[in-house]
């Protein structure tokens, strides 16, 4: 009995407190996303011709998400009948978003215009005692020019 | 020293390739940390001891093949990739290699 209202307590306060926070970290993410939109990410590598004049210098974004105790939960269930796990999808495209804005903070405030030859990397940094997915880093890199 | 995951660096030309260059790092989260980051499991969202930790550990990863790059008298790092690999329950190898080059300014 005990144990149920431990879980539900859990389950509760995940759902809670995990979708408040999602939907202020999507707010805040849309607000700087637009405040940085002047730095261009590319993927590819600078064309042989080219009118930057200086720059080159590596920047980085990273930042280790964790799922809440309600989308764990529902997660596990899901697992089960296979299919679109969306809790983690969110959870995943969370943590790109944020990581890019960190990569161009960080270009920005070397007064970098574009961002090149960037490159995703993502590795779950721990699987947890509990069974389940517990945290995610994302890394995004590349090289910052200026004009 | 510069360091750049391309390998034209605009304004600059590369004098000499000095050959591959390595560093890497191998870090265990500490258990405060882990303690922190369990409640952080219950409520979702970042988890900023963790983002801190292989940050640092990234750090220490570049500096490593910065120092390889020093020795072999490079004054920049080009085409700079990384790697990570979870190498045992609660820890983590952190890799940077890039190519060691003379730049000249152009």
């Amino acid at each position: 009995m005990l144990e149920l209202i431990i879980f539900l307590t859990l389950l509760g306060l995940g759902y809670g407190v995990g979708s408040y926070r999602e939907k202020n970290h999507y707010a805040d993410l849309a607000v700087r996303e637009k405040a940085l939109s002047h730095i261009a990410v590319f993927d590819h590598k600078l064309a042989a011709e080219h009118d930057f004049q200086a720059g080159g210098d590596l920047v980085i974004g990273n930042v280790v998400v964790s799922s809440d105790y309600f989308k764990t939960v529902v997660a596990t269930i899901k697992k089960f009948f296979g299919g679109r796990l969306r809790s983690y999808e969110t959870l995943l495209e969370r943590g790109r978003r944020e990581a890019i804005l960190r990569m161009k903070q960080m270009a920005h405030e070397q007064g970098a215009d574009c961002i090149y030859n960037v490159r995703f990397e993502t590795a779950a940094t721990s699987q947890g005692a509990s069974n389940t997915l517990s945290s995610v880093e994302v890394l995004v890199y590349g090289s910052a020019v200026r004009r | 020293m510069l360091i750049s995951n391309m390998e034209v660096i605009p304004g600059r030309t590369i004098k000499q390739h000095l050959g591959l260059v390595q560093g890497s790092t191998v870090r265990a989260k500490h258990v405060g940390r882990d303690i922190m980051a369990g409640f952080k499991n219950i409520l979702g969202g970042e988890l900023v001891g963790y983002t801190e930790l292989m940050s640092e550990a990234r750090e220490e990863a570049k500096e490593r093949m910065l120092a390889q790059a020093q020795q072999l008298g490079a004054n920049g790092v080009i085409n700079v990739r990384f790697a990570t690999a979870s190498v045992a329950q609660g820890a983590a190898e952190l890799f940077a290699y890039g190519t060691a080059v003379i730049l000249d300014d152009a």
